[in-house]
């Protein structure tokens, strides 16, 4: 009983309001007969009974309350059908804030209204409002406005009237009394009422004072401000515009005093702003991310879960995949990422020197719009001269500002910046429409971008960007997302022209990369897209063949834009695992049978290269390839003191295939940089520069070979792995028959070899945690609570717990239950009772007026009998 | 003709000459007899020669032509049954079939496949073997050990699909319904293995093309050796083959393990041999899975002294070296495996007492002799090296063998037809929740610092 008493006074608590409850309570609780007290049949020290006391009456009768509310109203209304509706806009949809539900219904009555106002009514008498006040009545109630703010004096001057509301009767009561004591003593009973008014017509005549006194403030400060008006178109006249800002710092104090007044009027409308930052704060927050980007990155090149991360934020060495060595390896990697640049200050001026970059390619492209603006602009010479020399001077003061808007943000990116010079831009481009709508279909994407330079194909794909920022509307991510894809489609299509437009590529990465940042899942997967058809077409390609082929330079371009955009570190990234996957499968699978294969062979070489350049992860197939690739270059009849692996083969047909032999060649031989357009098509037709592009490669490969040691010197078994590669260094290569620069490569590489100290520590496991040995005494477990289960694990507990509070609530339901069809029954029988009353009263009184009737007609019979 | 068959209206019995007959005491029933079975033989002369046709279409015609001339002649047989239950099977005009089917200068596969179905037939099975073996004896016989890989290859590609039955109660399709033929075949079929055993015998003797010595290779485990009388006499050949080196080797092993396995063959310096097989091609060729399958077993001997398997373990690893990532993916937990099985090997893994410093690894790569090999004084820096792998699967199989190995083998069968295709699917296929990005900002496509590609390649 106690219990249940006890939770029906939780769970009404909340619904009523607290106070009256609480008074109700105390009430009840002084009626003894209200009280039931539980007997303990054991006194325990230190334990807190709660359900001693009961309420029975209270809480049935707050039940029978609830019920009369809820379930009578159920009852009563059982066979009636209509509905009362609320049809008030939007009153019940949580999802809009209040404010915008007065929009909603104030903008539907407008509506309701608009078509039958007289239409020839032109200045229809709208009301101007400032926060949903009508601007005339702020205007008219600006004294009230301002009393507002006068509130604190108020509460200040009128202690006696806070005292009055607040302090209780009795205390003002008792004070009056003794104030009025010496005054009039014979007035002693003075009724409450009387006080109250009393006390109301004293602030009313406090108020009006007040009222007063500030109409003269008021009146005192328009003087003032007229004054101030007067002095001021005096000062105005004799100072210039640009010493105004000097001469608002001296203005007297009537202004300044209006201007707080104004700020103060509107301080709700104009939030201040953060401000401008300045030069350095901006380079140190730049600084902050980016370390905190790499520190990120380094997590992930360890293949850290985050999950553990957070568990165990300081404990790194538990965590790390390889043991021990990899702290060590830590520093060194920071080391190579800044370049040898230890400190920290350096990076930051490497910062600004990289903005500075940013600049000047800034510059540069200014110079080039207005070069190309002078350039289109002759042609209007000719029609208007001065106009022309208007224009110019605008677009100079333009230039200033923007110069000084870079001060200020000197970090922002190129887009923006172009951004600024987009009015120049557009007198040099006037055919460029302002906005574009993204294209809907790959061919509309290329037909837009068709026939344009470089630079407007960038104008145009950075205006879509703008004109479709995800922001400004709901379907416009979608949209961007599919540009992606176009993008990298149309920069595929580009390479695999007949004549590569690689330049083009160079600058379409640019809007691929604000791409990627923006939507790094759809960008991932469009790439992950092309990386996958690319694998499927290899597989089948061995599938039917039995032999693959390289791919074509769209791939080897889409992967090296997959090192541009992400990072190739990491542990695992759903794109450059792949990624390396599909260049490795490259490497082993691919048949080797032209030149160009042994070039895209090599320009794969670079790309596992570029991505393991931060994580130093290693690579069997790049060591194998390059070994390949020396072994090719050697005459066939070779001692052979290594072995190469697939896809070369130590026999067949596709050997000598960077052998030169041509002693003339060698000689001309001088270093060049391998275009990539060779790969399409080899347009030397001449054998020495055939000759000439082996040589190429080879040095090529012999640079590649040298990186390969200095990123894999720190690995245990460095030697094994280069052992072949050193063995084909220094007995197979004719060194002497290459060109001197050649061999200048050859000894770097080879001096990169074998400079590195044999050294070997053995293997020593990772300690394993000790298991601590089964001990017999007994578990001591202390007790926190008595007489709740202790035993079992914390899942077991919260599952026993669970189980219990569901067969509590059962058993509250189903008692509740019982108890509302009790309820049912009493108001049935009452119901019953009542009707059963009724008739039997209206039958009695029928039977009265039966008996009545019968009288009066006995009656009347007796009398016409007496008569 | 074959009407004139049916009706027996061909001459039975010894031919005489053409015109001896048209000369001789006959009658002119016989003498037309007689006529028609000589111009049944020329009809039968000129479908041999059809079969070497250039349109494919005539050669499967007169194929089947022919085979239905032996189908009938075997029912109604041209020789004179000397005494009941003899073998009345045209041997001769089978063996025009097999001639025109083994031509020695062009690919016949298609034709051969063509005449699978009638292999089916047990009697022409057994009968198209000794031809066969024949024919390989003339043949070779003929060109003196001068190889002729067309020969060779229609050869096997004939005599590959021949399934042998495995109960002599199988033995029941017969192409012609004879009843004291079946009695016999049923009867003999011991013979029919003999006849099988034979034929391969003959044909293994000669020296085989590469290509057509793996594929012997790879089909004799599971397709030659169960049905032959004498399997150890393939003994011989897998030991040659064993000897080769490379692929070749890698795939004898499988013929040589059941040998050994089943039939109690002693094979010397076995394992000196297994350990000389590791070279570096290992992990790319296509046999690996079946490779280390075998391995797998080999080395899943208890008895198998330590340094033995240390050297195993240490070439295995230090060949890892060289290997594609799905490669990598079997054999790190196969050397786990390794582990378990032979726990004195675990100082390669763990040694607490050993100099600190070397300067040179200890074991010897060149080394032929696992004994000889030093194994056990070296330590595994090639799976601590591995610990770096571009691929996450591979960094975190390597990193395993740091950590103490659990007790429970891993298994490896699952891993060893992994495919480099299926790895990058399943890569692909991982979900990500988020996508880290690069945050170096981008200048053009070589734009990074330090890139290796402006070094060495330009844009144009």
């Amino acid at each position: 009983m106690g219990k249940a008493a006890k939770r029906k006074k939780k769970v009404s608590v909340p619904s009523t309001a607290r106070g009256s409850v609480k008074s109700a309570m105390a009430v009840v609780k002084s009626n003894p007969f209200e009280v039931k007290v539980n007997r303990q049949k054991f006194d325990i020290l230190g334990r807190k009974t709660k359900n001693d006391v009961g309420l029975p009456g209270v809480s049935r009768s707050k039940a029978i309350k609830k019920r009369n509310q809820t379930l009578l109203k159920e009852y009563k209304e059982r066979e009636k059908t209509n509905v009362f509706k609320d049809k008030r806009f939007g009153e019940y949809n949580t999802k809009i804030t209040p404010e915008e539900k007065m929009i909603r219904r104030f903008t539907l009555e407008r509506q309701q209204n608009y078509g039958k106002k007289n239409i020839y009514n032109l200045n229809e008498d709208e009301e101007l409002t400032h926060y949903g006040q009508s601007l005339a009545e702020i205007e008219k109630l600006n004294d009230i406005v301002d009393s507002d703010s006068d509130t604190e004096e108020k509460g200040t001057l009128s202690a006696e009237l806070t005292a009055a509301h607040f302090g209780g009767g009795g205390g003002l009561l008792r004070k009056k009394v003794s104030s009025e004591q010496q005054d009039e003593e014979e007035e002693k009973p003075k009724s409450r009422k009387e006080l109250i008014e009393e006390m109301i017509a004293k602030s009313k005549q406090e108020k009006q004072e007040r009222q007063t006194r500030r109409e003269n403030a008021l009146e005192l400060t328009e003087k003032l401000d007229k004054d101030w008006k007067e002095i001021q178109t005096l000062i105005a006249r004799k100072t210039p515009k640009s010493e105004r800002k000097d001469k608002e710092v001296e203005k007297p104090k009537p202004d300044e005093y209006d201007m707080i007044v104004r700020e103060l009027g509107f301080e709700m409308k104009a939030k201040p702003s953060e401000r401008l930052k300045t030069e350095e704060e901006l380079a140190k927050e730049e600084q902050a991310r980016l370390q905190k980007l790499e520190a990120d990155r380094l997590r992930r090149m360890r293949g850290i879960d985050e999950e553990a991360n957070k568990k165990r934020p300081n404990h790194m060495s538990a965590d790390d995949l390889a043991d021990g060595f990899i702290l060590d390896k830590d520093d060194r990697l920071l080391l190579s990422y800044k370049d040898g640049k230890i400190n920290i200050e350096n990076e930051e001026e490497k910062e600004e020197e990289e903005e500075e970059e940013g600049e000047e390619e800034d510059n540069e492209n200014e110079e080039e719009s207005q070069e190309e603006s002078a350039s289109e602009d002759e042609e209007d010479d000719a029609a208007d001269g001065h106009s022309d020399l208007e224009s110019d001077h605008e677009s100079e003061g333009e230039a200033a500002e923007n110069k000084e808007e870079k001060k200020h943000k000197a970090n922002e990116n190129e887009s923006q910046n172009a951004e600024k010079l987009d009015p120049k831009r557009e007198a040099a481009k006037s055919e460029l429409p302002y906005t574009f709508a993204v294209p809907e279909s790959y061919e509309t994407f290329k037909s837009l971008l068709a026939g344009r330079t470089i630079e407007q194909q960038l104008i145009i794909l950075e205006r879509i960007q703008k004109c479709n920022h995800p922001s400004l509307a709901v379907g416009n991510k979608a949209k961007l997302e599919k540009l992606f894809g176009f993008l990298l489609e149309y920069i595929g299509e580009l390479a695999t022209l007949h004549l590569p437009e690689l330049r083009t590529i160079d600058k379409l990465v640019l809007p691929l990369y604000n791409l990627c940042q923006m939507f790094p899942e759809a960008a991932s997967d469009s790439i992950r897209f092309i990386l996958r058809d690319a694998a499927h077409d290899l597989e089948e390609v061995i599938e039917v063949k039995g032999r693959a082929t390289f791919p074509g330079l769209d791939t080897l371009i889409y992967l090296k834009i997959v090192s541009l955009l992400f990072p190739t570190s990491d542990f695992w990234h759903p794109v450059v695992t792949p990624a390396f996957m599909y260049m490795s499968q490259l490497l082993t699978k691919c048949r080797i049978t032209t030149l160009q294969d042994v070039i895209k062979g090599l320009f794969i070489c670079c790309l596992f290269l570029e991505y393991i350049s931060l994580s130093r992860r290693f690579v069997p197939e790049l060591i194998n390839f390059l070994l390949g690739v020396l072994h090719i270059s050697l005459p066939k009849s070779q001692a052979q003191g290594y072995t190469v692996v697939h896809p070369f083969t130590p026999v067949g047909k596709n050997l000598e295939l960077l052998l030169v032999c041509d002693k003339e060649d060698l000689k001309s031989w001088e270093k060049q940089n391998v275009p990539l357009s060779i790969v399409t098509r080899l347009k030397e037709t001449s054998k020495t520069e055939i000759n000439h592009t082996r040589l190429s490669c080879l040095a090529l490969c012999f640079d590649l070979i040298k990186k390969c040691a200095v990123l894999y010197e720190s690995l245990p078994s460095f030697h094994e792995i280069m052992h072949p590669v050193r063995i084909l260094l220094t007995q197979h290569i004719p060194v002497n028959e290459y060109p001197e620069k050649m061999q200048e490569w050859y000894h770097s590489a080879l001096k990169e070899l074998e400079n590195k100290v044999k050294h070997y520590t053995p293997l020593i496991c990772e300690k394993k945690k000790p298991v601590p040995l089964k001990q017999y005494t007994p578990k001591i477990v202390k007790v926190l609570e008595f007489g709740r289960k202790q035993a079992g694990s914390k899942k077991e507990q919260e599952r026993k717990q669970l189980i219990q509070r569901h067969k509590r609530e059962l058993k509250g339901a189903i008692r509740e239950i019982r108890k509302d069809n009790q309820y049912l029954a009493r108001m049935q029988l009452s119901e019953i009772m009542e009707r059963d009353a009724a008739r039997k009263r209206k039958v009695k009184e029928l039977l009265g007026s039966l008996a009545t009737q019968e009288g009066e007609w006995k009656a009347m019979k007796r009398k016409k009998w007496k008569n | 003709f074959g009407a004139l068959l049916e009706r027996r209206e061909l001459f039975v019995g010894p031919l005489p000459e053409q015109d001896a007959s048209l000369g001789g005491d006959y009658s002119a029933q016989d003498k037309y007899r007689i006529w028609m079975r000589h111009r049944y033989g020329d009809c039968v002369r000129c479908l041999g020669e059809l079969m070497g046709h250039d349109a494919f279409q005539v050669k499967e015609l007169a194929l089947c032509t022919l085979m239905k001339f032996v189908e009938l002649e075997a029912q109604y047989p041209l020789i004179k049954i000397e005494w009941k239950g003899t073998l009345t099977f045209p041997c001769d005009l089978l063996k025009v079939v097999v001639d025109g089917l083994l031509p020695t200068t062009e690919d016949a596969s298609l034709l051969i496949s063509r005449f699978q179905e009638y292999l089916e037939y047990d009697d022409v099975r057994y009968f198209v073997m000794k031809a066969v073996t024949a024919s390989i004896g003339q043949v070779m016989q003929k060109t003196k050990e001068r190889p002729l890989p067309f020969y060779q290859q229609n050869v096997f590609s004939l005599i590959s699909p021949i399934n042998m039955p495995n109960k002599e109660s199988e033995m029941v399709r017969f192409m012609v319904k004879q009843v004291c033929l079946t009695h016999c075949l049923q009867f003999c079929f011991k013979a029919h293995k003999q006849v099988f055993e034979k034929m391969w015998l003959t044909f293994l003797k000669h020296k085989l093309p590469p290509g057509l010595y793996k594929k012997v290779l790879v089909i004799l485990h599971d397709s030659v050796l169960p049905y032959m009388n004498e399997p150890t006499l393939m003994m011989d050949f897998l030991t040659v083959a064993y000897g080769i080196g490379g692929a070749i080797s890698l795939l004898a092993l499988n013929g040589l393990f059941i040998l050994i396995h089943q039939h109690n063959l002693e094979y010397p310096d076995f394992y000196k041999k297994l350990y000389s097989l590791l070279d570096p091609s290992i992990y790319h060729v296509k046999y690996r899975a079946r490779f280390f399958h075998l391995t797998d077993l080999f080395l899943s001997s208890s008895h198998l002294p330590a340094y033995l398997v240390a050297a195993f373990i240490k070439r295995l690893a230090r060949l890892a070296l060289t290997a594609p990532p799905e490669a990598l993916l079997m054999i790190l937990p196969f050397i786990c495996n390794l582990f378990r099985r032979h726990p004195a090997c675990r100082v390669l893994l763990h040694r607490p007492a050993g100099p600190a410093d070397m300067s040179e690894d200890p074991y010897v790569m060149e080394e032929e002799e696992p004994s000889e090999s030093r194994a056990l004084q070296s330590s595994l820096w090639e799976v601590q090296s591995l610990q770096n792998h571009y691929h996450p699967d591979v960094a975190k199989a390597a990193a395993v063998l740091s950590q103490t190995l659990s007790e429970m083998e891993d298994d490896i069968s699952g891993l060893l037809e992994l495919s480099a295709s299926e790895l990058f699917d399943r890569e692909v296929k991982k979900k990500a929740v988020d996508v880290p990005l690069e945050f170096e900002q981008v200048r053009g496509l070589f734009g990074k610092k330090n890139d290796i590609f402006a070094e060495h390649f330009s844009l144009d």
